[in-house]
């Protein structure tokens, strides 16, 4: 496992966790039709870091969105490990997300009435494999602040408990919507730091959007995305270390 | 939605507000009104038999305005097809007039001719009870003569609004009717030609204002009579009818204060939480409107303009349905009693002040939200609200954390966190189901005395009351009758009972010591033996005298001799209905010096001979009446089952209306308050079961908590209600039936969750995509 996803370029050793085909969405706001994505195809592989970076607006959330099972496209399909997520239905999704994806949102969606700790136990409670939670904190170097209440930790803290509560579960995909953009850059870089060592040290498939271009660096592959399209895709050669990185 | 929820609220207050203080209004209106117009007699007095030239002494006592005498009589009654004894009371018309006092309202039909022995104006509740029309015929046993009678007219009298057979405990309209008929044919029959039994007054003072010196007319008129065979005067005050729609105006003013209350206390707390949370969701606006310049008057004015906007929506409503209630109410009671109008009355002052109260309550407990809300400087309004602060609750630091799942501590934080609303919510449905309770109560405690007074202290089965005292030997007649198992002799004597300053007028009943028909009880239902001399009150009519065991009694008899007697206290019984004072008999009729005599025999029959024994006793000269307990019972039944039914109805209205307008609004409210979380937590994998358990879990508790609260509430308020209503007539036993709180938590139950179904239905609607987008 950790081999693969330490050699993602090496097409030999690309497993496909999402498959992307054609997805369009077109909202309806009011007499307006908003056409969100226009049209995408992309694969998403294993153990990878992927950035999808674009401008507000230019579809990256509602991509995020489809591939996390809380929206789905109006057009095209959207595979996770073989099965057909926009065939799913409301039960099943809610079950995938469950069972299989971690988010990390960027207003860090913490319950405020349960400590660091409570926050990960909650989702730990209802999954199949879950670490400890106090394992899940130790991760993001928190294993000091278990049993603190949202609103005794500073907006760092707080995303890095969102990113505990996230990967407690073991999950298979860890999307991350915005994770620092509420955070000043020194905090932000702390939080990066506890989504790389995710990445690396348990091999989760990871995806970030963000209209941050300076965070790009620290992928394995960037995704530029422009009116609902995708524009242009990279792959680095060498990936940056978040304290590295320059915003 | 939640807008109606709290107008539903405010309806139900103002509509309980005007109901019961309009239907109290039209009851007084009326009551004054028909009295006035028939001249209804201020003191009143019967008596053995007395010289028509009396009248003129009377008419010389000081004060005295009119005087009318007349003959009366208690008959029985003959109605073809219907086999019960019925009694009646039958009394004289002047001639062409339907008299001078105590005027008779004609509803249908005309008055009797002079001098015509055989034509009769019945009243009106007997003739609808047999449904009989003018021209039908009934027969009368007068003075031991079997007499036809023709109704000619239908009428009702302010003498009998609230009509009961002497003797009974119940109105029955089947068993007991008011007949009038002219003077001189009933004179005869009585031998009573230029003479009188009964006198009825006004004081010169005012038509309706007692005058102050009644007490002194009453003296004197029982001076006068003494020598006459007055067996005591009264004054209106004390008219049997008058008394018992005196106790019910009293119950309607307890009521008519209790309810609102508790209407507008509720009402203002939902206003309070309502407002709260809308001002705290605009607070950005707010920020807006004052960053452009608006004072904080002007944003507090939005504010308490919108919710006089909801206030006076309710208001309105609740005005239509209080009057639509009200005048419910007024028809119900006007049918109960023999009243022949009602005169619906909506004072201007009772909208006005539910209009007031209203908007005030309002208005005041939204003051504080919409205070903050101005006040708040604008660039701190455009912040979003910092995270909220938790703590772990008392439960868990007890040690009891981890048997708690995280949604399961969730709920109690939260409780926790807002200890005076988790309080006032659980109060407001507590409140509801206190109220549902008194409902019941009223039922279970008309139950409850009849269980007492005939199925364990009055066990005959019916009574024969005598027309003249009569000696033991009356009782072999009685029990030589084909069926009749048993039969016990009483005497009931007239009395007037003196203890200190204080003196009740009621009856001395002499009973069989060792009786198994008529038995008295203490508290605890346990049978009394009676001394063999001293006598035993009823435990009310102790208290009124305060008198106690061992003290000297002072019983001026009002009958026969009337002799003034000295008899130790031996002690109290518990007696629901009436205030009466015990002897044995045989220690009566010594103390009494008349031998021993009875006035009437208790009877316990053979059912399958029952209607033979009926129509065996109306044949007896000497049996007055008889009176039968059960079918006075059943028929008391029918005659309040309407109004229980309605009473039940409207308060499983207001009930269930204040349930589901505190348990809907304050879900709905925490609902939007965490939406964000709730729908995080979706986000998070949780279905939609789990994430109602939060906001639910939080419902059943409050639920839970509020239904034993509700319990204590309720039998407060009825045990207040028992306390408000007990009288020399009755006293309410506080007595609460299983059903009673079955039925007050179902209902409540039922209100949380109907509510619960309306806010899983929400859930559905939590938009995951939008919070993971949005600040606090």
């Amino acid at each position: 496992m950790l081999e693969l996803a330490k050699n993602p370029d090496n097409p030999m050793n690309k497993e496909v966790v999402f498959h992307v085909h054609g997805v369009t969405k077109i909202y309806q706001m009011g007499e307006v039709q908003v056409r969100a994505l226009r049209g995408i195809d992309l694969d998403l592989y294993k153990g990878e870091f992927t950035v999808l970076l674009g401008a507000s607006g230019s579809g990256k959330s509602t991509l995020l969105n489809i591939l996390g099972g809380l929206d789905s496209p109006t057009d095209g399909h959207v595979q996770y490990a073989g099965g057909d997520l926009t065939r799913a239905s409301e039960k099943e999704l809610t079950k995938y997300r469950r069972y299989h994806v971690g988010f990390v949102f960027q207003f860090y969606n913490l319950i405020p009435s349960l400590t660091a700790l409570e926050n990960i136990a909650v989702v730990t409670e209802i999954a199949k494999s879950p670490m400890q939670p106090e394992e899940a904190l130790k991760l993001v170097d928190l294993g000091d602040r278990l049993h603190h209440f949202p609103a005794q930790l500073s907006g760092g803290e707080q995303q890095r408990v969102a990113i505990a509560r996230a990967i407690a579960k073991n999950p298979d995909v860890l999307l991350c919507d915005e994770p620092t953009g509420a955070l000043d850059s020194k905090t932000g870089i702390v939080v990066l730091e506890a989504l790389q060592r995710v990445n690396r040290e348990l091999g989760t498939t990871t995806a970030v959007i963000t209209h941050n271009a300076g965070i790009a660096q620290m992928a394995d592959r960037v995704i530029h995305l422009a009116d609902g399209r995708i524009s242009q895709v990279d792959s680095n050669e060498t990936r940056l270390e978040p304290s590295q990185l320059s915003w | 939605m939640q807008a109606i929820a709290i107008a539903m609220v405010i309806v139900s207050g103002v509509g309980i507000f005007i109901m019961s203080l309009s239907t109290l209004d039209s009851l007084y209106e009326t009551r004054e009104s028909y009295y006035r117009d028939n001249h209804f007699a201020h003191i009143f007095a019967h008596l053995k038999r007395a010289p028509l030239s009396l009248v003129k002494r009377i008419e010389a006592i000081p004060g005295v305005d009119k005087v009318e005498t007349r003959v009366m009589a208690y008959v029985n009654l003959d109605v073809e097809g219907f086999e019960d004894p019925i009694s009646g009371h039958i009394l004289s018309l002047p001639d062409n007039s339907r008299g001078l006092l105590n005027q008779i309202y004609l509803r249908e039909g005309r008055l009797p001719e002079p001098g015509r022995d055989n034509e009769i104006v019945l009243s009106e509740e007997f003739v609808q009870a047999h449904k009989l029309r003018p021209g039908d015929k009934i027969s009368a046993t007068i003075n031991g003569r079997r007499k036809a009678l023709t109704i000619v007219g239908i009428a009702l009298s302010p003498e009998f609004i609230y009509q009961i057979a002497p003797g009974a405990m119940f109105p029955d309209p089947l068993r007991y009717g008011v007949l009038w008929i002219a003077r001189q044919p009933l004179a005869t029959a009585y031998d009573m030609e230029g003479a009188f039994n009964d006198v009825t007054l006004t004081m010169s003072r005012g038509t309706n204002e007692p005058a102050a010196n009644e007490q002194e007319i009453i003296d004197r008129l029982d001076d006068i009579l003494k020598d006459y065979g007055g067996i005591g005067t009264i004054g209106r005050q004390d008219q049997f009818s008058n008394r018992f729609l005196t106790e019910e105006l009293k119950q309607q003013r307890t009521i008519a204060t209790i309810f609102p209350v508790i209407f507008f206390g509720v009402a203002a707390f939902l206003l309070n939480v309502v407002i709260s949370r809308l001002i705290r969701l605009q607070r950005e606006e707010i920020a807006t409107l004052k960053a452009f310049g608006y004072s904080d008057f002007a944003v507090g004015m939005h504010f308490i303009k919108l919710v006089l906007l909801i206030v006076g929506f309710g208001v309105i409503i609740g005005i239509g349905v209080g009057i639509w209630m009200g005048k419910g109410m007024s028809n119900i009671y006007m049918e109960l009693y023999s009243l022949p109008y009602m005169i619906y009355v909506l004072k201007p002052k009772v909208i006005i002040a539910a209009a007031l109260i209203s908007m005030a309550v309002a208005v005041m407990g939204t003051l504080y939200a919409v205070y903050s809300a101005a006040r708040l400087p604008p660039a701190q309004a455009m912040q979003p609200e910092l995270p909220a602060k938790y703590h772990t609750t008392l439960v868990e630091r007890l040690g009891m954390q981890r048997w708690l799942s995280q949604p399961t501590r969730m709920i109690l934080r939260h409780i926790e966190r807002r200890p005076l609303k988790s309080l006032m919510t659980t109060l407001g449905i507590a409140m509801a189901c206190g109220i549902m309770m008194v409902s019941g109560f009223q039922e279970g405690a008309i139950n409850y005395m009849v269980d007492v007074q005939y199925g364990m202290s009055q066990r005959e089965d019916m009574i024969a009351i005598y027309t003249e005292p009569a000696s033991k030997r009356s009782l072999y007649s009685l029990e030589s009758l084909q069926g009749v198992e048993l039969a016990e002799g009483f005497r009931i004597v007239p009395a007037r009972l003196k203890f200190e300053h204080r003196f009740y007028r009621t009856a001395l009943h002499g009973i069989e010591p060792d009786g198994s028909l008529y038995r008295l009880l203490d508290t605890n239902l346990n049978i009394i033996e009676l001394p063999e001399d001293g006598i035993i009150l009823t435990d009310y009519l102790a208290e009124l005298l305060r008198i106690k065991a061992g003290d000297m009694l002072t019983i001026e008899v009002l009958a026969g001799r009337r002799i003034t007697l000295q008899v130790p206290v031996a002690g109290t019984a518990k007696q629901y209905l009436g205030l009466n004072g015990y002897m044995r008999l045989e220690s009566l009729n010594v103390l009494l010096k008349e031998g021993h005599s009875l006035t009437g025999a208790l009877l316990k029959v053979d059912d399958r001979y029952q209607r033979d024994i009926y129509a065996k006793l109306k044949e007896m000269p000497r049996v007055a009446g008889v009176v039968e307990h059960e079918s006075a019972i059943e028929s008391f039944y029918d005659t309040i089952a309407e109004t229980i039914l309605f009473f039940t109805f409207i308060s499983t209205l207001l009930g269930s209306s204040i349930a589901f307008g505190v348990i809907y609004n304050s879900m709905r409210i925490a609902l939007s308050e965490r939406n964000r979380e709730l729908a995080s937590l979706r986000v998070l994998g949780f279905e939609r079961n789990e994430v109602a358990y939060i906001l639910l879990g939080e419902l059943a508790l409050f639920t839970l908590v509020a239904i034993p609260l509700g319990f204590l509430i309720g039998y407060g308020l009825c045990a207040y209600m028992a306390f408000q209503f007990d009288s020399d007539l009755y006293r309410v036993p506080l007595v609460l039936g299983i059903n009673v709180y079955a039925f007050s938590a179902l209902v409540v139950l039922l209100s949380s969750i109907v509510s619960a179904i309306m806010i899983w239905r929400n859930l559905a609607d939590l938009d995951m995509v939008a919070v993971l987008k949005s600040k606090e």
